[in-house]
């Protein structure tokens, strides 16, 4: 072999040749299996948010246990958005719940110590997230070590500094800056008997954006002449995703806060990311180098400075969650963003982003975070001890991941 | 020293037919194996030759698939590859299989300790070792880590590997590939004298000339089924010409597509090239190499494995190999910027590498990406991705190159090694090169493809684009090329034109020694 090797030889794959025909109906399968796979996990969101319905006596779905959901979960779907883009790329981030700790010591300090008004606090914050993920990046993509220890490292750093700067606690935020994770979009456009017009109004929006946007997506399709999935089949997801949009606005708008602003964050953080990683550029050089990276290099994608962004990004998204955390907790805690980085990783896993890195998907990593965040609300509404909810997450995290595995498996070799 | 006609077959596959989701991959095949003979199965790619090997070696259970296989007399139920190594039946797959950071003794007892009780007896294993070595022809250490042995060698550790498993038939797939001609033409020698000492032996290989040297009998497959079988050494004479007759179902009059060049001006010219080891900088891999190419002209590089011709290319493509890089290129005669692949690429250089899986192709992603990946500035705007535009740009490919897939949102790893490099030619073909450098541009495909990627190689000459081939297989440089270089430990020692080309002369050039080669 003359191919000349940068590195220690890699163990050659010793993988089952694939059979040698049949590209058509693999490829055919394929596209159903990963039809499947990703109505699968929407299933299982809805199966188990039908459990915990049940098993709760009809709670889980009460308006402000809806609306509550959101708010403890969102600080999870924003750190999955980046957390995808880190593992797509064939890295992890293990410093995430420290950065959150560090970025909310900081926030109250602005806000406390140094008078500054809270949305000049969070601009800071913001900035200094992008800082320390922009340290993170520089060791590794210039430095080449790997993810794993650099932001172990960083969760000793910034965990450390969080107790340095905060001691333990620092309360007592202005009301502003609480209402970010506490408050909601309510009452602007009056009521409809309980409900809240400005909750409906966006809710419809959703839905018929939902359906404009499928719509064109389905027409460019069939002008290519490109696979698609069945007439019946996108009808009755349409009909699936709009029903639930619908209900929860529905259900979100008889609440005591309305419409969340941290869901209207979360929802504009996953259309742009969404958009990010589908359509632009940059997502496709973050697949193609967790595809193959030396293929991506001898294409030309500048690798080192994608990875510099990706965890300039992952820093940045992670200085959000802390907002959304400090917030919610009106305080700031040195203890805050424990196991964090965990529950961002579990949700990106769940949610179909594979661990060898080159695929997954925003969306999937969403739909993860809200499976884990109905089990800890469902499990916390039926008052399970909270030892026993950390086993059962850890189960369903095993099970999801081998469950998708042998699908795998089976897939190749049917 | 051939085995007689009339000695029983050791092996015996009847009608087998195996299905994939309803797609047959084997239909009614039925062979045999005489006792100690070199059988080679030949066929293109997708004719059935690795999922009859994955039958046989139980990888496909016994059940999974109809007919019946015949071993030393009892039928085989084999249900892993375990069972058959248990009869002695041993696969070498084309990819090798060694843990590269295990020592050569290591690797030959994997998964077959020399051990008492769990605690590995090391006197034994590098013992026994160095038996099996010394028995491949190899005369390194058995502790010796496989890393740091070539992959000819590696290939002699697999077979060292099977011996210790008392193998009765060997199995190799593909097994000179990846191995230039000595080490092949060792590898050759090495499976001649294993028949010798009784051990029957299928080869599976596109490497006609091999076949027609070492096979005592050649089974030929195609699109599933068995084509014919033919006694090498019956009454008239089996040629290469023959074997691929019967493999593409007609007479291939020309393995290579007749062209008349139109070469213009000078397009690219390198100038005092050296290039030195990464890990080991005192070791100059390219020393000061001129050579240029012309506009329409198809200008081949020979050498041995470890001339420096993949690293010649690598680091003239935007440094993508070695350090303590000197020297010049220019493109149209202006001095290029080529410190990165980034500025290769748009300075006009393209470069398809040998290893389109490793270094060629997102294996996990579709046509359309892959076709576009080069390239996705020009189908994107402020940074978005125009889909429509990049899969109408795939799908234009497609058609030109006759690329066999569904369609370009197919998993480029689902497809042939013929389909993939195509979509590696697609790749490189979009980023509109003044000069493309294709490394070993038909390793691993099959004879048809092989024509096909010719065709499209002169497409391009003619369309004014230098071309820039690196290739082992001498004929085809010889069949393709206007001019030819030769390189040895890094120099460049000779130079031919078509008309001067012959393999001698190539070899004569290749195999000068650095210190003659000085002028």
């Amino acid at each position: 072999m003359t191919t000349p090797n940068p590195e220690a030889p890699t163990s050659s794959s010793a993988t089952t040749p694939a059979p040698e025909s049949t590209p058509q109906t693999a490829e055919a399968g394929r596209i159903r299996r990963s039809n499947l796979r990703e109505y699968g996990i929407l299933g299982a969101l809805v199966a188990i948010v039908a459990l915990f319905q049940v098993l709760t006596d009809g709670r889980l779905l009460m308006p402000d246990n809806v609306a509550s959901l959101i708010a403890q979960n969102a600080y999870v779907m924003v750190l999955a958005v980046g957390m995808v883009m880190v593992i797509v790329a064939g890295h992890i981030d293990l410093s995430v719940g420290s950065v959150v700790a560090f970025v909310g010591g900081f926030l109250a300090i602005a806000m406390m110590q140094w008078q500054l008004h809270w949305i000049i606090a969070i601009l800071l914050g913001l900035g200094l997230g992008a800082l320390i993920g922009a340290w993170q990046g520089f060791w590794v993509a210039f430095v080449g070590v790997p993810a794993f220890i650099v932001t172990l490292a960083g969760m000793l750093i910034f965990r450390g500094l969080a107790i340095v700067i905060v001691g333990e606690t620092i309360a007592g935020l202005p009301g502003g800056f609480v209402k970010v994770s506490n408050g909601g979009l309510l009452g602007g456009l009056g009521f409809l008997g309980h409900a809240d017009v400005l909750t409906l109004l966006v809710g419809l929006l959703a839905i018929a954006g939902l359906i404009v946007s499928q719509l064109r997506t389905r027409r460019t399709l069939r002008r290519h002449g490109l696979m698609m999935e069945p007439f019946g089949m996108f009808i009755g997801r349409l009909v699936v995703v709009g029903l639930l949009i619908g209900f929860f606005t529905w259900v979100l708008a008889s609440s005591a806060i309305g419409l969340p602003y941290v869901l209207v964050l979360v929802a504009l953080l996953i259309l742009a990311y969404g958009f990010l990683m589908g359509r632009t550029v940059f997502g496709r050089h973050i697949y193609a180098i967790g595809g193959n990276v030396h293929a991506a290099m001898l294409s030309g994608v500048n690798v080192k400075k994608t990875n510099f962004w990706i965890f300039v990004n992952m820093g940045l998204l992670a200085a959000v969650a802390s907002v959304i955390t400090t917030s919610r907790a009106g305080a700031a805690i040195a203890a805050a963003g424990q196991n964090y980085e965990l529950d961002a990783i579990a949700a990106c896993f769940i949610g179909g982003t594979a661990v060898t890195g080159g695929v997954g998907k925003i969306s999937g990593a969403i739909v993860g975070a809200l499976i884990m965040g109905v089990l800890n609300m469902g499990l916390s509404i039926m008052s399970v001890n909270p030892a026993w909810q950390q086993a059962i997450k850890g189960l369903v995290l095993l099970v999801a991941v081998a469950f998708d595995l042998l699908n795998k498996r089976r897939a190749a070799s049917a | 020293m051939a085995p007689t006609p009339e000695g029983t077959p050791l092996l015996e596959m009847r009608r087998i037919t195996k299905t994939f989701s309803g797609v047959t991959a084997l239909s009614d095949v039925t062979f045999a194996v005489r006792e100690g003979e070199v059988h080679a199965i030949c066929g293109e790619n997708g004719a059935g030759k690795s999922t009859l090997m994955n039958v046989l070696s139980g990888v496909y259970p016994h059940g999974s698939c109809d007919g019946e296989t015949v071993f030393d007399g009892k039928e085989c139920r084999y249900r892993s590859i375990r069972d058959s190594e248990a009869d002695g039946i041993v696969i070498i797959h084309q990819e090798l299989a060694l843990s590269p950071y295990l020592s050569l003794a290591e690797n030959i007892f994997l998964g077959n300790e020399r051990a008492s009780r769990g605690v590995i007896d090391w006197h034994e294993t590098n013992g026994r070792g160095a038996e099996l070595l010394r028995r491949v022809g190899l005369q390194e250490a058995p502790d010796t880590k496989v890393m740091h042995i070539g992959v000819g060698k590696q290939q002699l550790v697999e077979i060292a590997k099977a011996l210790s498993k008392q193998v009765r038939l060997l199995i190799l797939d593909e097994p000179t590939a990846a191995l230039n001609d000595d080490d092949s033409a060792h590898l050759l020698d090495l499976i001649r004298s294993l028949r010798d000492q009784g051990i029957t032996c299928i080869i599976i290989s596109h490497k006609l000339n091999e076949i027609a040297a070492i096979a005592d009998s050649v089974t030929i497959l195609r699109d599933g089924r068995t084509v014919e079988t033919m006694d090498m050494h019956g009454p008239t004479p089996v040629t290469e010409q023959r074997i691929i007759q019967g493999m593409v179902g007609r007479n291939l009059d020309s393995r290579f597509p007749e062209r008349t060049p139109a070469i213009g001006e000078e397009v690219l010219r390198i100038e005092d090239w050296t290039v030195r080891h990464p890990q080991d900088p005192g070791r100059v891999v390219v020393d000061s190499a001129n050579l240029h190419v012309r506009r329409g002209e198809i200008v081949g590089i020979a050498g041995l494995m470890g001339a420096g011709r993949t690293e010649l290319a690598m680091s003239v493509f935007g440094r993508s190999w070695g350090i303590g890089i000197s020297g010049k290129v220019y493109l149209d005669g202006r001095e290029a910027r080529v410190d990165t692949v980034e500025h290769a690429i748009r300075s006009g250089l393209a470069y398809a590498s040998e290893d389109r899986k490793r270094f060629g192709l997102n294996l996990i992603d579709d046509i359309k990406h892959n076709t576009t990946a080069a390239a996705l500035g020009k189908v994107s705007g402020s940074g978005v991705v125009d889909q429509a535009k990049e899969y109408s740009i795939a799908e234009r490919f497609r058609r030109l190159l006759n690329t066999k897939t569904p369609s370009v949102d197919a998993v480029v790893g689902n497809l042939s090694g013929g389909n993939q490099q195509k979509v590696v030619l697609a790749k490189w073909m979009y980023t509109d090169p003044e000069v493309l450098i294709l490394d070993e541009p038909t390793r691993g495909i099959d004879v048809g493809a092989k024509y096909e990627i010719y065709t499209h190689i002169n497409a391009l000459a003619d369309q004014g684009k230098g071309v820039l081939v690196i290739s082992s297989e001498l004929p085809e440089l010889i069949g393709i090329c206007d001019r030819i270089y030769a390189l040895s430990q890094g120099r460049i020692t000779g130079e031919v034109t078509r008309e001067e080309a012959t393999q001698e002369r190539l070899m004569h050039y290749m195999t000068t020694e650095k210190e003659a080669a000085g002028r």
